[in-house]
């Protein structure tokens, strides 16, 4: 069993005409909560997708439990990924299935477990995301807090060795991004597994994870635990967990002269 | 300076016209292909049936309302029409057989598919293209759950058994609407109706035809609504778009098979 449940080895990644990634290498080690925190647009969430081999590298590659994660065949594909759960930005629910049928269906769908177990199953992972009261309601009558807590029982209704999150705190009120962070971490602890979380909310993250990677312009720019990079002198780091609006991360996206373009307008 | 932009002018609309074509053609591929992968991924589909029993319902029992009114009425002015050119040759008690006859080897099926793709298939698409949007299919695939076999082949089945049934029952409803202004409001002999019709209807060459057409009609009616939902860009945009290409495409399509299919059948 190696140390790190997953190892991303000088991965490259883009489209044809822009690099997304460009030798980006990180691990994960078992047990642990890893924060990957980037501007928006910088592939995050792409790495969770190279992680979950829905696409594949152009270079380098990811290691899930020693398997190379693109090597594998669509059975392999599928065999790793039933060790993995996810959290989607928007939650993902099924929207013609209630709330127990979504956290139902992973089990039934991948295990032939006899319906008594299903239902007590359900009821319990429902229960640790405070939400058993909502089995029969219908995704739409969730509010956006709830539909994501849905979602993370149904994320570790198999328990997962891996549990992904992207963006798990988009668009939350305070009180429920409160609650997505304890179920993080308490969920990570009491199922002994790793957390991979996509994010770009500084204070929460840093509350509660054991180690975080901040990506810029397809390369790893900063790592270490929340404390090493709160002291960190790097310019970027430094404005990313600050929040200024212009350091190396500039506020103007390129363009031309100013001057010129306003003066040179002809209707 | 003229003749040069006239050519630059030409050369985009050349390139156009090339690019649409190169675009029709993969379309045309990425279909098929999910035809072929549908086909591949159907046991789920049998070893689970109620998934398909669902899905009948939604396509099927749902658009029963719409193809009974509409055949009525087909049925009645196929009667009228019928009765109008008939009774100049002196010949009106054959308008049971050519109510029949019109309905079962023509209208009944190229009407249903018509009707099927504007109430069903348009359903499909924008449903499976709001999947595909709110990340519902990519939450399958990371669950280790394909959804071609979840999602897709049910929905494929569903519409292959629903549309010979609904074809039928459009005949049989058309030929009630057609009896219905032949005998009671016209005045045509009840017996002569039923008669004729019985003696000149012929079960392999009219009925068993008839049921072919709309079988192929099912199929392609369907794996289209399909695709297009699959294959829609993620926006609300896109899907507003899938769905009328649905039913623009399925139209050409079924109008286009029912004629490669008479020539077939009569030839």
């Amino acid at each position: 069993m190696t140390q790190n449940i997953v190892e991303i080895d000088n991965l490259s990644f883009g489209y044809k005409r822009r690099m997304l990634h460009q030798g980006i290498t990180m691990a994960f080690p078992r047990g642990k909560v890893v924060a990957i925190m980037g501007g928006s647009g910088s592939g995050k969430t792409t790495l969770l997708r190279l992680i979950g081999g829905q696409v594949k590298p152009s270079k380098g590659e990811v290691r899930v439990d020693g398997k190379v994660v693109h090597e594998q065949d669509r059975e392999g594909i599928y065999l790793l990924r039933r060790k993995m759960g996810m959290l989607f930005q928007h939650g993902a629910l099924f929207t013609d299935l209630s709330v127990f049928e979504n956290v139902a269906f992973p089990m039934r769908e991948l295990t032939d477990l006899p319906e008594s177990m299903i239902h007590d199953l359900v009821l319990m992972k429902l229960h640790a995301v405070g939400l058993r009261g909502a089995h029969n309601l219908k995704p739409a009558e969730l509010s956006g807090g709830m539909a994501r807590r849905v979602s993370l029982a149904r994320a570790v209704a198999l328990d997962p060795d891996i549990i992904m999150y992207d963006e798990p705190f988009a668009g939350l009120d305070p009180i429920s991004m409160g609650v997505i962070c304890d179920l993080i971490r308490t969920l990570n602890d009491a199922l002994g597994a790793t957390s991979i979380i996509v994010t770009h909310d500084v204070e929460e993250t840093f509350s509660f994870a054991d180690y975080i990677y901040f990506v810029a312009n397809g390369v790893v720019a900063a790592e270490g635990t929340p404390n090493d990079l709160r002291n960190s002198d790097l310019p970027f780091v430094h404005q990313f967990v600050y929040g200024e609006t212009d350091g190396p991360v500039p506020f103007h996206y390129p363009a031309g002269n100013y001057k010129e373009e306003l003066m040179g307008f002809k209707a | 300076m003229i003749r040069s932009s006239l050519l630059i002018g030409a050369a985009r609309a050349i390139r156009k016209i090339g690019g649409d074509f190169i675009d029709r053609v993969w379309r045309l591929g990425a279909g098929t292909r999910l035809l072929g992968l549908t086909l591949i991924s159907s046991g789920e589909s049998f070893r689970r049936f109620h998934l398909v029993i669902r899905e009948v319902y939604f396509t099927g029992v749902r658009s029963l309302i719409i193809i009974s009114v509409s055949a009525f009425f087909v049925g009645m002015v196929l009667a009228l029409q019928g009765y109008n050119t008939l009774q100049k040759y002196g010949s009106s008690e054959a308008i049971g057989v050519l109510v029949a006859l019109a309905l079962v080897r023509e209208l009944g099926p190229v009407v249903t598919a018509l009707l099927f793709a504007g109430r069903a298939g348009t359903a499909i698409t924008a449903e499976i293209g709001l999947m595909k949007a709110t990340e519902q299919l990519s939450a399958m695939e990371m669950m280790a759950v394909s959804p071609i076999s979840r999602v897709v082949a049910p929905r494929f089945w569903a519409g292959v058994i629903s549309m010979p049934i609904l074809a039928s029952l459009f005949s049989m409803i058309g030929i009630l609407g057609g009896y219905m202004v032949a005998v009671p409001l016209i005045g045509v002999d009840a017996g002569a109706f039923w008669s004729q019709m019985q003696a000149n209807v012929d079960w392999r060459f009219d009925i068993v035809n008839g049921v072919i057409k709309s079988v192929v009609f099912g199929v392609a009616c369907t794996i289209i609504a399909l695709f297009e939902g699959y294959d829609a860009p993620p926006t609300a945009e896109g899907v507003s778009s899938a769905t009328t290409r649905t039913v623009v495409t399925s139209s050409l399509v079924v109008l286009a098979l029912d004629f490669a299919l008479t020539s077939f059948m009569i030839s």
